[in-house]
């Protein structure tokens, strides 16, 4: 889950990290009583999460609490590449000296952590290594040793920092790696790390992507979740535990394991581009259970999306035998007529594997008209995206 | 011959006593798989009975290890234990270690890695989050379906359980020498390139089937390995052309962010690298089956 610039500061503020005082409002008014209460020169800041927001107009100075409104107001509903703005931050607004650029990562390809660190900051670090390769410090981190103060100290010697700034960046490198593992980050960066004209280190931005696989360990990250900005369909797949994601085509995708959905959105679109063009609609993984339930739940949420024309069934039994899981196709009709939601778009169901001659004889003695059955993947993506062309 | 897993392995499993683990033991034993005991803390001394084996429960992989010259063990216990787990099978320097969990936080799986290096990897760590190993004929260890297809002569190493099953399934009659599921989390121990590497050495494996799907570069590091040290004929395929970036598709670590990590980009390598890489499973095994059948 990636943050909000907010809650990354928050964040941030949480492990001791020095950020600028400030706060976030969803209406001009608690715009205004943020501005009033720093009573200062404020930065309003558009919360999306999406770069280049400066150069969007969604970040702007305001002297008075009367412009930090004007500004909260302008900002607010604003589009910036595709994305609304529901939320702005105010912020102190801070005299900058110089920009540096600090963050830890995940790097998957050494199975390990990697800290990034610059006297370069405030730009794209990627176009700083680019530029300035020299200026960009990559330091491995050994996961089971971490960060601590010496090891600190010479990344940021060695990155170059100038030496009056030299502790605090000693101190802020040990915080952020405190925050980075204590919260199960997968990134932690903050751009600019800037240096203000009286010599002190500020963390004025946040970036934060928190690993899904640690919320047991943080259940107040739930918290941060963004139910606003997500599909309505992904929020009801979530709330039934099923792992969901909303695309833009016609052809409604239900498998079983997250390498087979993935490819079977593929073998859809290619067959797709003989029927003029339908695509998969949304990626739906019922795992390598596919019970009655789990699929009556699951062809709920796949028609429930009006785009969805016709809908790919596409279930390889492994563990699970196909005979079970033609069951659990015929009792999730059931299951949905029940429930008020009787299913009236064609579904193509293509099974497989282990007890796959069951499976199928038990799909066609049910002689469902809505049911149609095909032997391999590849005939039966042609056959759904073929339906669903018909059905546009 | 199979890579890593054979007739002669000798297997426990940390979580015999939990639900899966159980369930899963009692599939391994089926498939014929040498299971000699099972691990659950507290539980030493216990025996479960599995239609009519009697399996020991230890302590401690140490312990296992010990009494019953176990060389592999498949990890099955929750995410919340797993670290704990992979450690104690680490400390133990079993040779294998398979993890099957989904769900582990990945400063989890990186810590145990990093432990793993400290303690000179001494244990092969497959997964987590991954189907498991399978060698047809001889041993299974994870939740592969045993009966997919027989023994022959292809190797298979895949990010995703289900292509796995899909891919050896429409191979079934010409047969594999060892299948590796590598899972899909974005911190695994075992890799592509170890797997491409370990069937290249192998005498009974001809030709090499590798499966991935976007997220990461392991795909295009494999392919420059493919192309300066395996000789042995290798088909591809790749899942996620279609899938939108930022979004996570099932596995943890199926991800594309920004530009990094596209299918495209990994077909692109493992072809130029030499590999034919098929458009869906089925055209893969095609391509595979015209190999084989040279």
């Amino acid at each position: 889950m990636d943050l909000y610039e907010y809650q990354g500061r928050e964040l941030f503020a949480r492990h001791g990290l020095p950020v600028l005082g400030g706060g976030v409002a969803e209406t001009p008014e608690e715009a205004r009583a943020i501005a009033a209460r720093l009573g200062r020169q404020v930065v309003v800041k558009a919360q999306v999460k999406v770069g280049g927001r400066g150069k969007a107009g969604g970040v702007k100075l305001a002297d008075t609490v009367e412009e930090a409104t004007a500004r909260a107001t302008d900002i607010l509903g604003m589009d910036i590449k595709g994305h609304t703005v529901h939320k702005v931050m105010i912020t102190e607004a801070a005299d900058i000296a110089e920009e540096y650029y600090f963050s830890y990562l995940l790097d998957r390809a050494n199975r390990t952590f990697l800290c990034i660190a610059s006297v370069a900051g405030g730009m794209e670090i990627e176009q700083v290594a680019h530029e300035q390769p020299d200026k960009v410090v990559k330091q491995p981190i050994d996961a089971s040793k971490g960060v601590d103060e010496p090891l600190a100290r010479s990344i940021v010697a060695k990155a170059g920092f100038p030496a009056e700034v030299a502790e605090q960046v000693v101190d802020i490198a040990v915080k952020l790696w405190r925050a980075f593992v204590d919260e199960d980050a997968t990134l932690v960066e903050v751009n600019p790390l800037a240096k203000t004209p009286d010599g002190r280190v500020l963390c004025l931005d946040a970036k934060v992507t928190l690993d899904g696989n640690g919320s047991f360990r943080h259940p107040e990250h739930e918290a941060w979740e963004d139910k606003s900005a997500v599909d309505p369909l992904e929020q009801a797949a979530k709330a039934k535990d099923l792992n969901y994601v909303k695309l833009d085509g016609e052809v409604g995708i239900i498998g079983n394991g997250a390498g087979l959905v993935m490819s079977t959105l593929d073998v859809v679109a290619y067959a797709g581009e003989s029927y003029g063009g339908v695509k998969p609609a949304n990626f739906l993984d019922i795992g390598g259970g596919a019970s009655a339930e789990v699929m009556a739940n699951g062809l709920e949420i796949v028609l429930s999306d009006p785009s969805v024309k016709s809908v790919f069934v596409n279930v390889f039994g492994g563990i699970t035998a196909c005979d079970a899981v033609a069951k659990g196709i015929l009792s999730a009709f059931d299951l949905l007529s029940q429930r008020g939601e009787a299913v009236t778009k064609p579904l193509v169901v293509r099974l497989d594997g282990n007890n796959a001659e069951e499976g199928r004889r038990i799909l066609d003695s049910a002689a469902n008209p809505l049911v149609e059955r095909v032997d391999t993947m590849d005939g039966a993506a042609q056959r759904a995206a073929e339906l669903a062309a018909a059905g546009v | 011959m199979a890579i890593w897993l054979t007739k002669e392995s000798k297997v426990i499993v940390q979580g015999m006593t939990g639900s899966e683990g159980s369930k899963h033991t009692r599939r391994m034993l089926r498939a014929g798989t040498n299971v000699v005991g099972g691990v659950t803390p507290g539980k030493g001394g216990q025996t479960v009975d599995f239609e009519g084996s009697s399996l020991p429960v230890f302590n401690s992989v140490g312990d296992a290890m010990a009494s019953t010259g176990a060389d592999v063990t498949v990890i099955f216990v929750p995410p919340k234990f797993a670290k704990g787990a992979m450690i104690e099978a680490i400390d133990a320097a079993i040779p294998l270690a398979i993890t099957i969990t989904e769900g582990i936080p990945v400063h989890d799986t990186a810590e145990a890695w990093a432990y793993n290096l400290a303690q000179g990897s001494r244990t092969r760590i497959v997964g987590p989050n991954c189907p498991g190993v399978a060698s047809p004929g001889q041993s299974n260890a994870g939740i592969i379906p045993a009966d997919i297809a027989g023994p022959g002569r292809i190797g298979l190493v895949s990010k995703s359980g289900t292509l796995t099953y899909q891919m050896m399934y429409e191979l079934r009659d010409i047969g594999f020498s060892t299948a590796v599921g590598i899972g899909g989390d974005p911190v695994i121990g075992t890799t592509h390139i170890d797997a491409l590497a370990a069937f290249q050495a192998d005498p009974d494996t001809d030709a090499i089937v590798m499966i991935g799907e976007i997220g990461g570069d392991a795909e295009e590091r494999a392919a420059d390995f493919i192309k300066a040290s395996v000789t042995k004929p290798v088909v591809g395929y790749i899942a996620g052309f279609t899938a939108p970036p930022g979004k996570t598709m099932g596995h943890a670590g199926a991800i594309i962010s920004g530009s990094s990590g596209t299918a495209e980009a990994k077909k692109v390598a493992l072809e130029a690298a030499g590999v034919k890489v098929g458009k869906t499973p089925s055209e893969t095994a095609r391509l595979m089956r015209q190999i084989m059948q040279r």
